[in-house]
């Protein structure tokens, strides 16, 4: 288990590692000189310079590549030059919605899922299993974010249960967690629909195994073999689906975020694409991709738990 | 009265008509084996009892259990019924246990279904279940650290753990080695005689069967041809279908004699060894040893045998003899030219030997037609025949095995698994080896298409000068086709010598105790 | 022929061959703008009505037809081509350090979601359909290689390869000839679900305003410019919706139903 562990870590610390380097090569190295690609051909030779001296452009790549790495370790992402503010303040004003939202859209995903995916694989061929069926093809063809306008459309300005936007922040814990529950409900639904359809296919896959006969013939009712038996199995492959689901979710999030006007990540990456301050850039997507890292780390670690096969080997 | 008693039982799946008027009785503490080849209904007699078919299924006829009508019981009858009145082992004992359980928490489960007591309880009567099948293990271990024999006796635990008045062995020993399987069997003689238990056992191993069973019901498409006690049987049976499965059982060919020869394949020496995960973070990478200075020649024109039970290297000595792995020390060439040449093979030795595979499923590739099939060995000439000449090599090459040319155009699934080894078999012809590696070749052939491919193999060392290698874990097999035999055991050739000597007076005590292990069919008379 | 593939192909194919239809006719030139006739409904004149600015939604939507398939339809080509050679070369070479390499590279795309990929590109390129084309691509790369080389390596336990090695052929040889054509209906099959998942990022990408840029029509530029009139003009947000929603599951039930067709059993990724 120990040993299990420390592969995956540091598998986890490589891949963050290559991570850094592709986004420092694509936002640094191939705009050529970043400095002037940030300010346009008009800029003024003054503003330039002070530019190349905040961004160390005078240094060598390695140097520049290090610093940048070191700094984010310490937190310091650099100072964002629209803004004017370091960066870490800015993404921390802002990962406080992006992040409760992925993970609200995740728990949401689960409960409905696997609900639904274990019913639906314990009456295969059911009216109840149809309707599922039904229900996650139509999930899974939803765009996310039209589905947040159809939502948007029907309980803020038709039925005003929710408001149709903007976030009061976490003073009030209630209030921030209900307008943050349309968005959590449009990126949940989707992935919920595949969620449960993997659920349900991994369980009849189980349910078709030879230890649920032996179970079967130990006596055991279908539903005793089903929950006893067949649901820790069928985990396994679902797991996989829930750790590249929250890379989605977050990812996804951005896009909600915009449909909802949310002030998270979203919109900061947004405007400073447009504002082309790819400092700001840099270190959100970076973030970003740190999340997902870390994520699949804690999935492979839920194997382990799930697979004893996993703890004895390697 | 009988402990169970099925009468004229009959039962279709899907329309398919599976099993015919099928009647059988089993008494307390008799041991009753049904045996026919694959498709004669036996493992579905099994299930049917149990109530375990699939869906689709029709049945009629009557199924009792000491008195009570299985067909006319509930489902919920029939849970309360399965582990606790019948309790059933099944073949594959590498896939019959829940990977993520502990052994200990599944036995004690069949208890915990059947009767009214603390999990504390049946965690420690579980334990002593545990001992009584012969495993020195801890309950808290996992399926995949134990062996297959382990994971067997796992599951007659789970079976016998409440105690019930039958129990239903459906090719209990069929996965597993002959050593292995004589502990298993013997296992299961004592249970009966301790517990009193009907033993409903299910094998296609006649010898299995003569040296176990009380009565013995012989099946063959879904319906009884005889049935009766086994000495009766054995000495006076009635229908053809009985005495040709005893017949093929003990299949023997006869080789053409041979004078010695110079030496075609020489190995010597031969290490292979398999990296293992690491241990440590640091420090050297372990491995296994799978094949350990092994030394053996093959004559021109000689019939080899080698025998040993799974995991004892045949395969890696299959591989490294036709030169797709290197081998960590010594050397194997063929003819003085070595057989593996690094990344470039050396077609001229490759050409001379082929090999036939076990799986008659696997061998082919199911995209491509029998032709293409057939004429892969060309791949290894320079100058593969064209047109004209490779049709005629082809035609020839069915025709040897007995098979018609106008095959060649069909796919592999049009054939069955006998038809499939047969193709196998002229894949191997076709470029005219003088060394042909038989892996298992007929293992996985009922008996009667199994008589038939070592006819065939006969025949071909007839109509030519072959050598082969007979790799197998049967040793009444490998006693008929080789003029020498080679015995293996972990990596290691315990034992070489001419065929009758090996068996009439074996020297090794792995020898001995495999030929003692080996279930022997019964001389039987064929008077008629 | 099972319902969901009949009614998958039919889908797919009615968006295809309004795709194709844009080329020679659409009913109104979209690039003409009719403010005066802006925001109608559903009408004889406008099957489905027109937009802010007065154009015909029906001709839009074929236009923007033309964009998703391209864009998807690439972007599952890059996948394929690059994809399936890697995962071919990853199991051919198992276990060796190439193979390892091939494999964490996916893993490391695969923390790249394609929204991602797309920010990257467009902050340093800007926004366009090609960029979208790639983003979605680089996404599908892993995608395919972890299948092909998943479906691969059992294939190279098989007796069949054995008998192909020992008959001297060389990796690559049996790569092509025993080992692709045994994989085929299954990246046939995820090719399918790809396509799908391309329709629908896509979409989003363009919403965001980093996909297709105008003039070029796509749905999702659509929907971002009816989110301000959804309350007024509902059908503006509404059709465009259902056509991604149509044309996706189209593209499911096509990809379900070949895979019941071909081999239910086939195990494909999910994401």
């Amino acid at each position: 288990m120990i040993r299990y562990t420390f592969g995956r870590l540091s598998s986890l610390v490589i891949s963050l590692i290559v991570a850094s380097m592709v986004i420092f090569l694509v936002i640094e190295v191939i705009p050529g000189d970043p400095a002037s690609f940030m300010l346009g051909i008009n800029a003024r030779e003054d503003t330039l310079a002070a530019l190349r001296a905040e961004m160390g452009l005078d240094q060598p790549l390695v140097i520049r590549y290090f610093n940048w790495v070191l700094g984010m370790l310490q937190g310091d992402f650099g100072n964002s030059w629209t803004y004017k503010t370091p960066v870490a303040e800015l993404i921390n004003d802002r990962i406080w919605v992006s992040l409760p939202l992925a993970v609200y859209a995740l728990l949401l995903s689960t409960l409905i899922a696997f609900p639904a995916g274990i019913y639906a694989a314990s009456r295969r061929g059911s009216a109840g299993d149809v309707t599922i069926i039904g229900a996650t093809q139509l999930g899974v063809a939803l765009p996310n974010f039209w589905f947040a306008m159809i939502l948007v459309l029907i309980f803020a300005i038709k039925l005003r249960w929710f408001s149709a936007g903007g976030f009061p922040g976490w003073d009030d814990p209630l209030l921030a967690i209900k307008s943050l529950t349309l968005p959590a409900i449009a990126l949940a639904l989707p992935q919920a629909a595949i969620l449960a359809r993997v659920m349900r296919s991994s369980l009849l896959d189980m349910l078709g195994e030879d230890f649920i006969r032996t179970a079967r013939a130990k006596g055991l009712t279908r539903r005793q073999a089903l929950w006893r038996h067949a649901v820790r199995n069928a985990l396994i492959p679902v797991l996989t689906i829930i750790g590249l689901q929250f890379s989605f979710l977050l990812a996804g999030g951005i896009i909600i975020e915009q449909v909802f006007f949310l002030p998270g990540l979203g919109r900061l990456i947004f405007q400073s694409i447009s504002a082309r301050d790819l400092i700001v850039v840099e270190s959100v997507v970076m973030l970003l991709v740190f999340t997902v890292i870390v994520v699949n780390f804690a999935v492979d670690l839920a194997y382990a738990a799930v697979d004893p096969r996993l703890r004895s080997r390697a | 009265m009988s402990l169970l008693r099925i009468k004229e039982y009959s039962l279709a799946i899907n329309g398919t008509e599976i099993l015919h008027d099928v009647d059988i009785a089993v008494d307390a503490g008799q041991i009753v084996a049904i045996t026919g080849e694959s498709g004669s209904g036996k493992s579905m007699t099994a299930l049917s009892i149990m109530g375990l078919l699939p869906r689709g299924s029709v049945n009629r006829g009557q199924i009792m259990l000491d008195g009570v009508s299985l067909l006319d019981a509930s489902e919920a009858e029939l849970c309360d019924m399965r582990g606790n009145a019948v309790g059933m082992i099944f073949q594959e004992p590498m896939t019959a246990l829940n990977p993520v359980m502990t052994i200990g928490d599944q036995v004690a489960e069949t208890i915990l279904m059947h009767e009214k007591i603390s999990r504390h309880d049946a965690r420690a009567r579980a334990v002593k279940l545990i001992e009584r099948v012969g495993l020195k293990l801890a309950p808290t271990r996992y399926p995949h650290e134990l062996s297959g024999g382990q994971r067997q006796r796992v599951v007659i635990a789970m079976a016998i753990a409440v105690r019930p008045k039958l129990l239903i062995a459906d090719e209990p020993t069929t996965a597993l080695d002959v050593t292995t399987q004589a502990r298993i069997l013997e296992l299961l003689k004592g249970l009966v005689d301790e517990f009193d238990m009907g033993l409903l056992m299910i094998t296609h191993d006649l010898a299995v069967v003569a040296g176990m069973a009380d009565k013995i019901v012989v099946m063959q498409n879904g319906r009884i041809v005889e049935a009766a006690p086994t000495q009766t049987l054995l000495r006076d049976m009635q229908h053809p279908y009985t005495k040709a499965l005893f017949k093929a059982s003990g299949h023997k060919v006869t080789l053409p004699a041979r004078a010695d020869a110079p030496h075609l394949l020489y190995a010597k020496g031969v290490t292979r060894d398999y990296p293992l995960p690491r241990s440590g973070l640091f420090g050297a990478r372990p491995s296994f040893r799978a094949l350990n200075n092994v030394s053996f020649h093959i004559e021109h024109g000689e019939r080899v045998g080698l025998v040993g039970e799974s995991g004892c290297g045949k395969s890696t000595l299959t591989r490294a003899i036709l030169g797709l792995e290197p081998i960590q020390a010594g050397e194997i060439t063929l003819d003085g030219d070595p057989v593996f040449t690094g990344k470039k093979p050396n077609l001229t030795v490759r050409r001379r030997m082929q090999v036939v595979f076990q799986d008659p499923y696997s061998s082919f590739n199911p995209r491509h037609r029998v032709e293409r099939l057939i004429t892969e060995p060309f791949h290894l000439l320079e100058n593969p025949p064209t047109s004209a000449a490779r049709d005629a090599a082809i035609a020839a090459a069915l025709r040897d095995v007995g098979l018609s040319v106008s095959d060649k155009d069909k796919y592999i699934h049009e054939f069955s698994g006998g038809q499939r080894q047969r193709i196998a078999i002229a894949r191997a012809l076709i470029i005219e080896p003088e060394l042909i590696i038989f892996d298992e070749a007929v293992s996985a052939l009922d008996v009667s298409v199994r008589a038939q491919v070592l006819d065939l193999i006969a025949d071909l060392c007839k109509s030519r000068s072959l050598a082969y290698l007979f790799i197998s874990h049967d040793l009444s097999v490998v006693r008929t086709v080789a003029d020498r035999v080679l015995v293996m055991q972990a990596g290691q050739i315990v034992e070489h010598g001419a065929t009758e000597d090996i068996f009439l007076n074996p020297q090794h005590p792995y020898t001995q105790a495999l030929i003692a292990a080996a279930p022997q069919l019964p001389e039987i008379s064929h008077a008629s | 022929m099972n319902k969901s593939f009949v009614i998958g192909a039919g889908l797919s194919v009615v968006f295809l061959l309004l795709a194709l239809l844009s080329f020679v006719w659409t009913p109104y030139d979209i690039e003409t703008l009719d403010i005066p006739n802006k925001l109608q409904g559903l009408s004889g004149s406008h099957l489905l009505g027109t937009d802010h600015f007065g154009r015909d939604i029906l001709s839009m939507i074929m236009m923007g037809a033309r964009t998703s398939i391209a864009v998807a339809l690439l972007a599952v080509g890059i996948g394929l081509l690059l994809g399936v050679p890697l995962g071919l070369i990853a199991a051919a070479k198992h276990g060796s350090f190439l193979d390892e390499l091939i494999m964490r590279g996916n893993d490391l795309v695969f923390a790249f979601p394609s929204l991602v990929i797309a920010i990257l590109i467009t902050a340093v390129f800007g926004a366009s359909a090609i960029n979208a084309i790639i983003a979605i691509g680089i996404f599908n790369i892993p995608v395919f290689a972890r299948l092909t080389r998943a479906a691969a390596l059992p294939l190279w336990e098989r007796d069949f390869v054995l008998a192909a090695r020992v008959c001297g052929k060389p990796p690559a040889r049996i790569s092509i000839e025993h080992i692709l054509p045994n994989i085929t209906n299954l990246m046939i099959v995820q090719g399918t679900i790809q396509f799908s998942l391309g329709i629908l990022a896509e979409a989003a990408l363009s919403y965001i305003g980093l996909g297709a840029q105008p003039p070029t029509a796509s749905w999702g530029r659509m929907l971002a410019d009816a989110q301000t009139l959804v309350s007024i003009a509902p059908h503006t947000a509404l059709v465009p919706g259902f056509t991604i929603l149509l044309m996706v599951l189209g593209l499911n039930l096509l990809g379900d139903g070949l895979r019941d067709w071909i081999d239910p059993k086939l195990r494909l990724i999910r994401t």
